[in-house]
This record gives structure tokens, sequence and C-alpha cells, in this order.
């Protein structure tokens, strides 16, 4: 097995020195890896992401860590995609043009709509904080947000959202626009935020904490 | 309307977060690190970094700041000054910027925007603006500072800017800033008008209740604080208060 707690894969994407300074804010032991060995021996994986799909996907692809990630979450190892990174989880994405994703959750990414509740204009990206609130009655006991009131705000930037994803799977939901967009999914081991924990101050480095406990 | 957000500027240059008046006549503040931990403590959603002396001299002390400020700063951080190609943008990205801000390279090579949008995405790219007022509702994009103009239409530049693929505006009022005599929100407004990507308003705050007139005649999608905070005139905290009283929604904070 791998040292570090924590593996944060590397593909050439954004900051990624946030989401480690996130995770050793609590003493984990952080290591980036790009290599298809580094994730079959991980002990916990965080595939972050900012940017394009297809690009995204193309570049896991060439790097050979596809299938290790899908054989990783399948061993019971958690998995926590973070914005991009947990669009890359679903079924497939439909962001200039349509691309398979990974497949570990069921789902698929859409564009989020340019028009609110009440037929009014909204800003694409849909950029700021935003609040998590529990779809249905579901309870955030024993996920990443169990330290969390419902009602915190976290950090979003995105064009793109989950759709489709069954209500089992949905732990938490935001609003923009008056317009429902899944913030956290997830299935067993595997769970993704669409908002950015490494930058959702102390209510952030409560979740990427809880992850670490997992 | 998504939330107000509440910004803090720290205009840097080398190693000291400055002030100006006018963009010009840079006084030295203190160490950027203090500051931006003190704003981050106080609720700030963002904090951006504009190094002022950069794209004169063609060098950039923003990484180590930066790389320094993600030890303990978790929100959202934006970084300008210098920004020449995809390289420099690469570095900031690796030292924990989350976007980076373009304004002197992008006015000369406008197809910077494009390779910086299509390499990081457009919710990485922010394009600045630094608005001089040169007639009834038109306005001027400078650069250096305010010290040079471009000849560009403040309104064209940041339409065909869009396009190229910025994701966000920060709209810098040169004639308001760092006078506090409030935002001027008829250039916020057109700015904010003219496009469907965020505005963040800049220039002029010189009390919280300022944040009003940018919100509601400007249309501002957040607003970004120097002077007031750095002279300790008001708090992230107050503002939010005003905010909130107003009626705008923001970040639960607290």
């Amino acid at each position: 097995m791998a040292k570090a707690d924590v593996s944060i894969i590397d593909y050439g994407v954004g900051n990624l020195l946030s989401v480690q300074r996130g995770l050793e804010h609590f003493g984990a032991s952080v290591e980036l890896i790009s290599e298809p060995k580094s994730v079959e021996e991980a002990n916990r994986v965080v595939l972050p992401g900012v940017g394009a799909f297809g690009n995204a996907m193309k570049t896991l692809k060439r790097l050979r860590l596809i299938e290790p990630i899908q054989e990783l979450a399948e061993r019971g190892t958690p998995v926590l995609g973070v914005c991009l990174g947990m669009q890359l989880l679903l079924d497939k994405s439909e962001e200039h043009g349509l691309h398979d994703g990974i497949g570990l959750l069921t789902g698929s990414v859409k564009a989020i709509s340019n028009l609110g509740s009440n037929n009014e204009s909204l800003r694409v990206p849909h950029i700021g904080w935003s609040p998590l609130y529990k779809p249905d009655s579901c309870s955030w006991a024993g996920t990443i947000l169990e330290d969390l009131e419902e009602g915190s705000a976290v950090y979003f930037v995105h064009s793109f959202a989950a759709t489709d994803v069954p209500s089992g799977n949905r732990i938490a939901d935001t609003r923009y626009g008056g317009n429902e967009i899944c913030a956290v999914i997830g299935h067993e081991n595997v769970t993704g935020c669409q908002f950015h924990p490494e930058k959702s101050g102390e209510i952030g480095l409560k979740i990427l904490h809880r992850f670490m406990l997992q | 309307m998504g939330n107000l957000r509440i910004i803090a500027r720290l205009d840097i240059k080398g190693p000291n977060l400055i002030k100006g008046i006018h963009l010009e006549g840079l006084r030295v503040i203190g160490p950027p690190s203090e500051y931006a931990l003190r704003y981050y403590k106080q609720g700030a959603d963002e904090l951006i970094y504009m190094d002022c002396v950069a794209s004169l001299y063609g060098r950039n002390h923003l990484a180590d700041i930066v790389r320094t400020a993600t030890k303990d700063i978790f929100v959202p951080i934006t970084v300008g000054g210098g920004i020449r190609s995809v390289e420099d943008a690469l570095d900031l990205l690796r030292a924990g910027a989350d976007k980076v801000a373009v304004n002197t390279a992008a006015t000369s090579n406008p197809e910077l925007l494009s390779e910086l949008a299509e390499r990081f995405g457009s919710q990485c790219l922010v394009l600045s603006i630094e608005a001089k007022q040169v007639g009834v509702d038109k306005w001027e994009a400078y650069i250096e500072n305010g010290r040079e103009r471009t000849g560009l239409d403040v309104i064209e530049w940041v339409e065909r800017g869009v396009e190229l693929g910025a994701g966000e505006i920060l709209l810098t009022s040169v004639d308001r800033e760092g006078t506090r005599q409030g935002f001027d929100y008829n250039l916020i407004r057109l700015v904010s008008d003219a496009i469907s990507v965020p505005v963040i308003a800049s220039g002029g705050m010189g009390r919280p209740e300022d944040i009003v007139p940018a919100v509601c005649q400007g249309h501002a999608d957040a607003v970004a604080i120097a002077d007031l905070l750095h002279y300790k005139r008001a708090t992230i905290g107050e503002v939010r208060e005003v905010a909130k009283r107003e009626g705008f929604t923001v970040r639960t904070y607290g």
C-alpha cells in the first residue's frame, strides 16, 4: 500500500495545491499521483478537476488511469471527485459533444439553465457561495457532510451539473435562481462534490476532514 | 441572481501590500499575508491579488505570496499582473491561484484570452479592465495601472473579451479608485448589462453602504474592496450586514 493517507490524481489541471493544503490541514499525508500503479496502491483518492470534460477524459485515458480508478472504487477504497472531478465519475456528459465518463456513479452531466424558476435570466457560470440542502428527508450521517448544519454555504464555480442522478444517491442540493442543482452525490465509497471544499473556508475543511475519516 | 460576493483586493508591489489613489501614488500598507489572513477570518468570499508593477518590469513576485497564502486561506484566489502566456498562468495556478486576471497582455494579444480559456476553462479566466471616463457614458480601457491608453472602448473590449473566453470581468474605475467617493455605478451597469458573465466592481468604495448602488443600479455580481479594509475603516462583516439589511443574498457565514 501507498504510504500517503490520500492520493490526489494529478492529470495536469488547475490548482491542486489548495486541495493538498486542505487535506494536510488535519495532519493527513498527501501525495500527487499520475501513474496507474500509484492509483492501484492508494488508500484514498481525490479526483480534482477544472476545465472541459472531454479534454479531462482524454488525458485520463492517455495516462491509463480510468481502469485503475474503476477497480480501486470497486474494491471499496474511498474516492472523492471535486467539481469536474465529480462530473467525471458519472456515466456521460453533454459538454461540447457527447463523452463517456468513468461511470462509477449513475447520472449524466448537462449544462445548467440560464433561466431561473421565474424565467429571469441567470448568469452562467454559476459562481459563488450557495447553501447546501438535504434533498427530501435524507440524512447526512455517515456522509462527508456529517459535521455540517443544513444551510452551510460552499463555493461553486461551474456551467454544467449532474442530472438523472438516482434519488438515493443525492446527498445534497443547492439552488441557483430557484433551480435545484446536485451539490453532493454519492454511493457507498464513491462521493462527488460539485463545489470546491478546498475553497469553502472552514465548512469545506470539515468536509475534507470527514472524507479523511471514511 | 446569485449571491453577492464580497471580495478583498490586495494590490501588491514587490513583497508589500500597497494602496494608491487612481492606482498611483502607491503607499506601503504592510505584509500581504497578515492582511489576507485577517480578511479570510472576517469572512471574505474571495481574495484578489494584483501585482501592480509586474507588467511594467516583466516580473512577478506573486507566486510566492500565493503559495504562502494557501497554507491557511481556503477561499478562491484570483491573481493578476504580468501574465503574458499560458506558462505564466500555469505557474500561478500551480502556486494555488484559482483564477488568473489578464489586462495588458490581452489588449496587445487578444488571442491570449482564447488560449487561456481553452487550456484552463473560462471559469479560470478574469479579464481585468482599468476604465477611465472619456465622455458621456464612454470609457476607455487603460493599462499599466491607469497610466497608458489602449484606444479600446471599454464596452466593446469587454464584449470581445467575453467572446474570446473570459469568464468574469474585474472592472476597476481608475477615476474612482482610492478616492472613497463610491462606485461608478453607470460604468458598472453599462458593462454588466452588455455581457452575461459576472462583473466584479472595483474602485471607490468609501463606506459599507456604497455597495447598495453598485448592486441595485450597477447590477454588480461582486464588489472588490481595498482601501476600506486596509485602513480598517470597516470589516467584511460590516459590509455583509449592510448587504443583508438591503435584502441582497450573501453567503451565510459564521
